[in-house]
């Protein structure tokens, strides 16, 4: 890594201000994905903003219909919560499935959506459950947050505090891990709701998550795995690399999307 | 049988340091004064070096000297084994620079070592250096490395390293044109990182006041780093050139060879007044540890009408990388080629092999070298001229197995296999792996969509390298023997002092048992004392499976001399003939008498000798011997994979692994299961997992854990493992090996029970790694195909 | 950049340190501690050589600041045993020959100490997806999940 001022705010104010005043600043959630990056030279920030002495980011709170998680929640407290386990178990069961334990007890899921992995699996949470990202600005819906690879709508001094996940009637997300890395080469989360069904994919689309809006139509008649079955999707626009190719991964999101139903029940 | 002794499984007497988490490690060490180095890599696989300017670097801060290849004029990086071509010319050598001379030629090649105060300073500096490279076309692929054009070294032609045979070609041509059935395939034997958890790490340091260089280094050899580095690259004399090895974080291989960076530390050492230390990240580790396998090969087996083998016929091209490592020519001729009759009594067979330049990482020896790739392409030949010619798997072994009373059996591959018993360990796997309930199993699982599959493999290994006459008449440039020194210390204690290296084996407890066993003592008595080359005499190290085998027997040599001194200063001070002592549960007796003295009797007397006869007893208790076998030892067995394949996604399950093997005599059960255990690790790794992968410009794919498949926990099943024991038959303890077994046993039992599996669509063959992606690809492919 | 000065609990112990910004924990550990039973395997948080605890909770320390400890308990291998007595993860590490080099095993100790602080009856198959996180090449994982397996057991009956 190269020297940096670290910075280890106590309150979401303090941390906009300390990043917007960094010249070339960076924010730190759990760190799973900036800190390595930093230490293999690919990150130079000027100033790390450290958000783990903020408190308020932190718990998860049930009422009124919706599951709301801070932002700086690790994913092993997501997959622990009995509130969440009781709400929509489907978003515990794709916490506990992140990564290792040390994973887990580190990763946050305001640093995971923030850095919008293209192969994370709370996007496709956040998409199929109609989710709405906090932030200390504004509220933004999940499908307006997720702008492309690695990209999202926030601002450079703009920082999420909360993910507001309306519960479903159900749901499910099943992964295809990637062999070596244990990251999603297809994952897919369904969820119906009061809004309908959503199909969202992780994973496998070159552009980050995106929803199957032919699945989705299937599944709003007949919600069973033959609604799905017969649909495939085109490998147009997925990702192609030495573990997946994209018909692969076209044939993926057919066989997880019929499994996720079934595990929706 | 003594609880401490042969066969007992003793708890590893090295093992609460590592519990503890006081192990020490290369890197756990650090020396007053200690600089760091880093090393400047190429990031391109070839290009020639126009010009480097340092001088930004050199003013960075904390920065204390930077070297490059003009500064670093040495002798080249040796390789050990020289190979003939068919013509009898010998191999193209070209030259290894520990610093790149003009020219990188792999992604990872060293340009210039920046040493500063701290490691972070190193690597900032180091990013100030300006290299001005030209790039060159890169040549990966070996199928075009030998059609020439670009070539990695100037002055080899069609890169091509060597072209070998072993074998009467015509002689073989003629069995194939006549049988019965002759079955082909084309093979890949895949690249592999080995990926020791340890990254490699050295620390040079010089001391100006005595001239002595030291080195410690994470290797599996540490005399014959100082021969290598002192003899031929440094030219270092030996008596002022330490090496030490402490522990040693695994090996499997990638630890045997001198590598540029132990000679970069040690050669600037003196340059800094300081000493110097070198760790490997993870990403150099991937770029810079020797390769492993990297075979493609067309093979041709010829059967009659019994399903009897006639004639083998193999065709290798063997990648050698940039340049050659320490070990890399002998892997693809005398380690693999003298293998091909494997457990079978084919009368016949002929091996091609062509060595590769290619602009990738040096390969070289990695777990089982050249016996792995040798037991893959015949037990899946085997297999597949078995579905072929409709004969149970089981059934074309036996008819073609060399029977157990058919030893000592001189194979058409040059080597003479001492001892084994193939049926023994096929009907003990078989057994264990229930064979009997498999029709159950897998119709169970094709009731739940799954399509389930079994996988024989039986196999030979020549291990425990090696004879010197052997391997020397064989291009190899060292001798293969092994010392070991017997110190008995006055109070009765021993101190053994081994060339062999342990990196993980549990030496320190199996060599134990043996002092215990041979002597009477204790094992708080014994003392097992590795790896410093100011404390042991000399030592070719831990590979090839050897350290006990040629080690161990080092080690009888010497305590058999022992108890010779012992019994003549029994007999001179129990008053005695020499020829009436005996020696029993560590004491010395005068035969039919009650006249005895303890061991540690025998050694006090030995150090405070005051009337020693002096014409003919010498004062002390100490005794040296070097062992040098008479020949390879040949560990067996049988594996058994049962796999479930799920054929809407392609995942590979491993379901069941049973391995029966015979390594001899067991001197430590425990310590042999895991050996296996680790081996079937590494070799279901590689059959369904692990896979090195470059892009056609020389860049590593699979550079980091992010896209090279290591197994992890949840990857595989619990063993089922078991021996079936022949005694070597010529060495005293009867034992063979097990360090590579697994590796080389279990790769094709698991393809040939992927292939078993999925056979009912008509699939014939898959590629290691089997990846999920590739079985689903097979069988999509045999779905077309019946369309 | 200046050093931040960082007071934490590093097995029992109150410990003060001062660190740059950009050291790790395992940095920290290591060189400036020398507390060098946890190893960089890595550097990426892949290998799980470098596990320790983090206020009870199972982090890489390669990837966690040193800065980022301040007030918080650490809990590394050199604090597993209670004087010479092993912890019963490492006496059935040792009974079942649970390791070979021996470089992963701190990780790996630490890691299962935290598995069955957890869960306390893991089934075997907990056990293997729990570890997934730590890479070992020599053992092939059997003993080392029938040493964990068995201490649980142990610890359970002591209990």
């Amino acid at each position: 890594m190269y020297d940096f001022n670290y910075h280890k705010p106590g309150s979401l104010a303090d941390a906009a201000s300390a990043i917007a005043g960094a010249e070339d600043g960076k924010l730190v959630a759990g760190g799973m994905t900036l800190i390595p990056t930093m230490k293999q030279r690919l990150a130079a920030p000027s100033d790390v903003v450290d958000l783990g002495g903020i408190g308020d980011l932190v718990g998860i709170t049930v009422g009124g219909g919706t599951v709301t998680i801070g932002a700086m929640t690790t994913h092993g407290a997501v997959a622990a919560s009995a509130d969440v386990k009781g709400a929509i178990p489907a978003l515990a069961e794709l916490a506990d499935n992140i990564g290792d334990p040390q994973v887990r007890n580190r990763g946050t899921i305001g640093g995971s959506i923030a850095n919008n992995d293209p192969a994370a699996d709370y996007p496709a949470a956040l998409v199929a459950l109609g989710a709405t990202v906090v932030t200390n600005k504004r509220e933004l819906s999940a499908e307006d947050f997720f702008t492309g690879l690695f990209d999202t709508a926030l601002d450079e001094d703009e920082i999420i505090s909360s993910i507001k996940f309306p519960v479903p009637e159900k749901a499910a997300y099943v992964k295809f891990a990637n062999p070596a890395s244990r990251y999603a080469m297809v994952g897919v989360f369904v969820a119906k709701g009061s809004d309908g069904v959503r199909v969202a994919v992780t994973g496998a689309g070159d552009d980050g998550v995106f929803r199957v809006t032919e699945m989705e139509s299937a599944l709003a008649g007949n919600f069973s795995p033959d609604a799905v079955s017969g649909i495939s999707v085109s490998p147009d626009g997925l990702n192609s690399d030495i573990h997946a190719s994209a018909e692969y991964r076209a044939h993926l999101i057919s066989v997880m999307a019929k499994r996720a139903v079934a595990a929706a029940g | 049988m003594s609880e401490t002794g042969i066969g007992a499984s003793v708890k590893r007497l090295e093992d609460y340091r590592f519990l503890t988490g006081r192990g020490t490690y290369t890197d756990d060490i650090n020396q007053p004064g200690q600089t760091h180095a880093y090393i400047l890599r190429s990031p391109h696989a070839h290009a020639t070096i126009n010009s480097i300017d340092t001088s930004a670097a050199a003013a960075a801060p904390g920065v204390v000297a930077i070297f490059t290849g003009a500064d670093m004029e040495v002798g080249s990086l040796p390789c050990g084994w020289q190979i003939h071509n068919k013509d009898g010319s010998p191999m193209a050598e070209p030259g290894h620079p520990p610093l790149a001379q003009g020219k990188v030629r792999h992604v990872g090649d060293q340009v210039a070592v920046v040493i500063a105060e701290t490691l972070a300073q190193a690597r900032s500096a180091a990013e100030l250096i300006e290299v001005d490279y030209s790039e060159l076309p890169a040549v990966v692929d070996m199928n075009k490395a030998l059609a020439g054009g670009t070539l990695v070294h100037d002055d080899v032609a069609d890169n091509l390293c060597y072209d070998w045979e072993l074998g009467d070609e015509g002689e073989v041509d003629k069995a194939i044109a006549g049988a019965h059935h002759v079955t082909e395939i084309d093979i890949v034997n895949n690249r592999l990182i080995p990926n020791a958890m340890e990254p490699r790490a050295a620390i040079g340091s010089f001391d100006r006041a005595t001239g002595e260089y030291t080195l410690y280094t994470t290797s599996q050899n540490p005399h014959v780093i100082r021969l290598l580095m002192g003899a031929f690259v440094l030219q270092i004399p030996e008596h002022k050139l330490r090496i030490v090895a402490p522990d040693v974080g695994g090996g499997f291989g990638s630890k045997i060879y001198h590598y540029a960076e132990e000679a970069i530390v040690t050669w600037a050492a003196p340059k800094v007044g300081r000493p110097i230390k070198w760790t490997a990240d993870r990403s150099e580790s991937f770029i810079t540890d020797a390769h492993g396998r990297d075979h493609i090969t067309n093979v041709k087996l010829a059967l009659d009408e019994s399903g009897k083998f006639l004639a083998l016929k193999v065709n290798t091209k063997a990648n050698m990388g940039a340049y050659l490592s320490t070990f890399a020519t002998c892997v693809p001729t005398y380690l693999y080629a003298t293998l091909l009759a494997g457990v079978y009594t084919t009368p016949v067979i002929y091996a091609g092999v062509k060595a590769i330049f290619t602009n990738t990482t040096p390969v070289d020896a990695y777990r089982g070298a050249g016996r792995p790739e040798a037991s893959y392409l015949i037990e899946r030949v085997v297999d597949r001229a078995a579905r072929e010619m409709g004969i149970p798997q089981d059934e074309i072994r036996r008819k073609n197995f060399i029977p157990r009373d058919a030893f000592p059996y001189q194979t058409p591959v040059a080597l003479e296999y001492d001892s084994g018993d193939y049926e023994a360990t096929l009907n003990s796997a078989m057994k264990n792996a229930d064979v009997d309930g498999f029709a159950a199993r897998k119709a169970a699982s094709e009731a739940k969509g799954k399509l389930r599959g079994l996988g024989y493999s039986t196999y030979v290994e020549a291990c425990g390298i090696a004879p010197s006459a052997v391997v020397g008449s064989l291009g190899a440039r060292a001798g293969l023997f092994e010392s070991a020194n017997v110190r008995v210390n006055p109070t009765g204690s021993v101190t053994i002092f081994t060339g062999s290296h342990s990196h993980g084996q549990g030496h320190e407890t199996t060599f134990a048992q043996l002092v215990s066993e041979t002597l009477g003592l204790p094992l708080d008595q014994v003392e097992i004392s590795h790896g410093d080359t100011n404390k042991v005499a000399f030592g070719m190290g831990t590979y090839g499976s050897r350290s006990l085998a040629v080690g161990g027997e080092a080690m009888m040599k010497a305590m058999n001399k022992i108890i010779d001194k012992s019994k003549k200063i029994a007999a001179h001070v129990l008053e005695a003939a020499e020829a009436d002592i005996e020696f029993k549960d560590g004491k010395f007796t005068v035969a039919g008498t009650d006249k005895e003295m303890t061991f540690g009797e025998v050694a006090l007397t030995a150090y405070v000798p005051h009337n020693f006869p002096h014409d003919t007893l010498e004062p002390g208790l100490e005794e040296q011997a070097f062992y040098d076998p008479m020949n390879f030892t040949y560990p067996g067995g049988c594996h058994i994979v049962e796999v479930e394949v799920d054929p809407d996604t392609g995942v590979v399950k491993v379901d069941r692994v049973t391995a029966s093997d015979d390594v001899g005599r067991v001197i430590n059960p425990m310590i042999v299961a895991g050996q296996t255990h680790g081996g079937l690790a590494q070799g279901i790794g590689q059959a369904l997992l692990e896979g090195c992968i470059y892009d056609d410009n020389g860049q590593l794919l699979t550079g980091s854990y992010m896209d090279y498949t290591m197994p992890r926990a949840d990857d595989l099943p619990n063993f089922s493992t078991s021996n079936e024991v022949t005694l070597c038959a010529h060495n005293s303890l009867g034992v063979k090996g097990v360090g590579e077994t697994g590796a080389i046993g279990s790769p094709p039992a698991v393809i040939n029970a992927i292939v078993d599996a999925l056979s009912g669509l008509g699939v014939t063959d898959i590629s290691m790694p089997a990846t999920p992606q590739k079985v689903w690809q097979a069988i999509q492919g045999a779905k077309a195909a019946a369309e | 950049m200046s050093q931040i000065h960082v007071t934490t609990k590093i097995n029992g112990d109150t410990t003060e340190y001062l660190c740059d910004p950009e050291e790790t924990l395992l940095d920290v550990l290591r060189d400036r501690l020398a507390l060098t039973g946890a190893k960089e395997g890595c550097g990426t948080g892949d290998c799980g050589a470098c596990s320790v605890t983090v206020d009870g909770r199972l982090v890489c320390s390669c990837l966690t600041l040193g800065a980022e400890a301040d007030g918080c308990e650490i809990d590394t291998i050199e604090g597993m045993a209670d004087g010479e007595k092993l912890h019963p993860l490492q006496q059935k590490f040792l009974e079942h020959a649970a390791l070979q080099c021996g470089i992963c095993t701190p990780g790996i100790l630490v890691a299962a100490k935290s598995l069955l602080e957890k869960n306390p009856s893991p089934t075997e198959e907990e056990a293997r997806y729990w570890l997934a996180g730590n890479l070992c090449r020599c053992t092939g994982y059997d003993k080392i999940i029938r040493a964990v397996m068995d201490a649980a057991e142990e610890m359970r009956r002591a209990s």
